[in-house]
């Protein structure tokens, strides 16, 4: 039985429609990745698969219980960390850890355990006496997770856990993620970031209240829309690549052109190529290479975005 | 997970209070400045208002044209002075002297005697005296027109009483009491009803700001997510500062009793205990605002838009019984004008739990609806 499953789930906030009929499965220990631009819906069916929203149409079950009829069932069996840090800042670490175990109903041997237990999870150890608000971000990150945690919850709602913390935090972050999702715990992750979609087992990416694509990724990077026939990603290395970037922006023949450091990664018709090395270096741009790559995560929601736009006006 | 789930559920209403109350209490613990500053502010303003109100018309500047110049009209200026409300600031020699005092405000009252003023009198027929009365106060307008008129009777019986029979006293007189006031001290009537007023603004604040400072912090989405019951979350915050609130009133009071020397003449054991529902009964107003207001800024606006009613129609200020009825009803609404009825009937009268269960039961009903509403109001919101 799936962990998390929507079927035509649709919300709106009066006329508008914040949440177009999503259907989707998230498994029992997985990470499943959320991707989608600011507004498009994704704090939405959090809310909605807690029970704080109600769906316009179609229905949601969380660990096996109604998104509707059973929220409060839901509500106790699930951590949620938000988008913004939203600890009590005046409170220290160790406040903010029992008064989140209180709420969650946990009281005597239990409670104590269960706190020694996310401390020892999180290392927060050094911390606990700190005011919350003097936490580093990648700390505060982490007393958030303790705090989301603390009840044993099989399933963990994350919206957009690493904005604003430093690589070093965020690289934790994930690895503590990877720990708990070895023990059975399935996470619900929104990111703007595509190296942690990357890392997550399956990613959805939502765009215009629209779940435009769902897989794994590799699955999505080997959609047909992603690389259409006739079509080849190539890498093109370049001494100077801002203007050649100009240059290769006007071929007809190129589709879509970007710059990763001293790569430009093009979408170009394939028969394209040989065609497209001669023509740069009559530009002058000498001692140009190229090679065939694989699409990104990027390029595959760039790809599908634009499309969906497309097909929109 | 195979361990057994040892929490407890969430469904009970009041899920969520203790951690909740424990929570706010760190938070006013945690922040000296700002609770220092709501028990400060409210006593500050009863400093301001216990000395500034002062209903008593006394000294009213008072400027006179005496057209007569005679003994007579000497006797009867004698008379407005003497009485105490009239102070004789200013003679002048013409009508427009007289009426441009009064406009720029120099003299609240004008009083003009005419020529013919003493020959009338001594002729036995009705002698005319003009008194102009600044109606822009009403107070002092009403106030000076009644004590010029009682002047003018006392000193036309004198002289009739003189010249029938020689007798110079009054065959009637009014010995009159006031009761439970006898010096007719304004801190004795205003402050019991002050004392509701600020307490009613600090406690509506307080609540208020507890819930959206977390709306404004975004810590309620998190809270959201709990399993915490309405009813926990609101009570859990209305318990801590209703222990302020209280602080706040034995300070006042004390205050009231030891500087403004105001007696209080029931017992203060039955004042705190009917104190109470009103505390929570605003607390409760407070909640109600949280559950609409998104900013402090809101709060503050709203909370004051509760304020203003409770001042003027509580009975605070003007008496409820010359309100049109209207307005009486209204009243009726108004927690607070129960509660300056206790602390009236307490303070000053003496009164106890037989005259002022009434408002008792009325406050505790007022106070279960309020936190019933706003928690259905903030569940509705969370679901």
């Amino acid at each position: 039985m799936p962990v998390i499953s929507t079927d035509q789930l649709t919300i709106r906030y009066g006329d508008f429609t914040a949440v177009d009929r999503i259907t989707l499965q998230v498994e029992e220990g997985e990470i499943f990745g959320f991707l989608g631009p600011n507004g498009s819906g994704k704090t939405t069916i959090i809310k909605a698969l807690c029970g704080l929203l109600k769906p316009f149409s179609g229905k949601g079950t969380v660990l096996g219980f109604d998104c509707v009829s059973e929220a409060a069932q839901i509500r106790e069996r699930v951590g949620y960390m938000s988008q913004n840090f939203s600890l009590y800042a005046d409170l220290t670490a160790n406040e903010n850890l029992e008064f989140y175990a209180g709420v969650y109903g946990l009281h005597g041997q239990y409670l104590r355990q269960r706190i020694r237990e996310v401390i020892e999870l999180t290392q927060l150890e050094p911390y606990l006496g700190r005011r919350a608000g003097k936490l580093s971000g990648g700390w505060k990150q982490r007393l958030a997770l303790a705090c989301a945690f603390i009840h044993e919850p099989e399933l963990m709602f994350l919206d957009e856990p690493t904005a604003g913390i430093d690589p070093v935090a965020r690289r934790a972050l994930w690895d503590l993620l990877f720990q708990l999702s070895g023990r059975g715990v399935t996470f619900f992750v929104t990111t703007h970031y595509m190296d942690e979609a990357e890392r997550c087992g399956r990613v959805g990416y939502i765009y215009l209240s629209h779940l435009i694509a769902f897989g794994t990724p590799d699955e999505l990077k080997e959609l047909p829309d992603v690389s259409p026939a006739g079509t080849l990603r190539i890498e093109v290395s370049t001494p100077r690549t801002a203007a050649a970037l100009a240059f290769l922006k006007a071929r007809p023949y190129v589709h879509s052109a970007t710059i990763y450091g001293q790569h430009i990664n093009l979408l170009v018709d394939d028969a394209s190529t040989e065609h497209l090395v001669a023509e740069l270096e009559e530009q002058g741009f000498r001692e140009t290479e190229i090679r065939p790559i694989a699409p990104s995560l990027e390029d595959v929601f760039v790809t599908l975005t634009e499309k969906a736009g497309n097909s929109k006006s | 997970m195979t361990r057994e789930r040892k929490i407890a559920s969430g469904r009970r209403p009041f899920n969520g209070l203790w951690p909740v109350l424990r929570k706010e209490a760190i938070h006013i613990r945690r922040d000296p400045m700002a609770l220092f500053f709501t028990v400060l502010i409210p006593v500050i303003q009863l400093f301001l208002l216990g000395y500034a109100i002062n209903t008593n018309v006394r000294n009213v500047k008072t400027v006179v044209f005496d057209e007569a110049r005679t003994q007579e009209s000497r006797r009867l200026l004698e008379r407005f002075a003497n009485s105490g409300d009239f102070h004789l600031i200013a003679f002048v020699g013409s009508d427009e002297a007289m009426n441009s005092e009064i406009v720029a405000g120099r003299a609240r009252v004008g009083i003009k005697i005419p020529p013919d003023y003493s020959r009338r009198l001594l002729a036995g027929d009705t002698a005319q005296f003009l008194v102009l009365v600044d109606g822009s106060d009403s107070m002092v307008a009403g106030e000076t027109s009644n004590v010029a008129n009682a002047l003018a009777l006392d000193e036309s019986l004198e002289r009739l009483l003189v010249a029938s029979n020689g007798r110079a006293s009054l065959p009637v007189e009014v010995r009159r009491k006031i009761l439970f006031n006898p010096d007719s001290r304004s801190p004795n009537f205003f402050i019991p009803g002050l004392i509701v007023v600020l307490l009613q603004m600090m406690t509506t604040l307080l609540t208020a700001f507890a819930i959206v400072r977390e709306r404004e912090r975004g810590t309620i989405e998190q809270l959201y997510m709990t399993p915490v019951r309405p009813l926990g979350l609101m009570v859990g915050k209305m318990v801590p500062y209703a222990v302020v609130g209280f602080t706040e009133l034995c300070v006042v009071l004390a205050i009231m009793r030891w500087i403004f020397a105001v007696p209080i003449n029931g017992s203060l054991l039955l004042l705190l205990l009917l104190t109470t529902p009103f505390i929570l009964t605003m607390l409760g107003v407070g909640l109600l605002i949280s559950t609409r207001a998104n900013s402090q800024q809101e709060a503050i606006q709203m909370a004051f838009g509760t304020l203003m009613p409770s001042i003027f129609l509580s009975g605070y200020i003007f008496p409820i019984d010359s309100m049109p009825q209207i307005f009486q009803w209204i009243s009726r609404l108004i927690p607070a004008t129960y509660l300056i009825e206790i602390t009236r009937g307490i303070i000053l009268r003496g009164a106890g739990f037989r005259d002022l269960w009434v408002q008792a039961a009325v406050l505790t009903a007022m106070s279960i609806v309020l936190i019933l509403v706003s928690a259905v109001r903030f569940r509705s919101q969370v679901a």
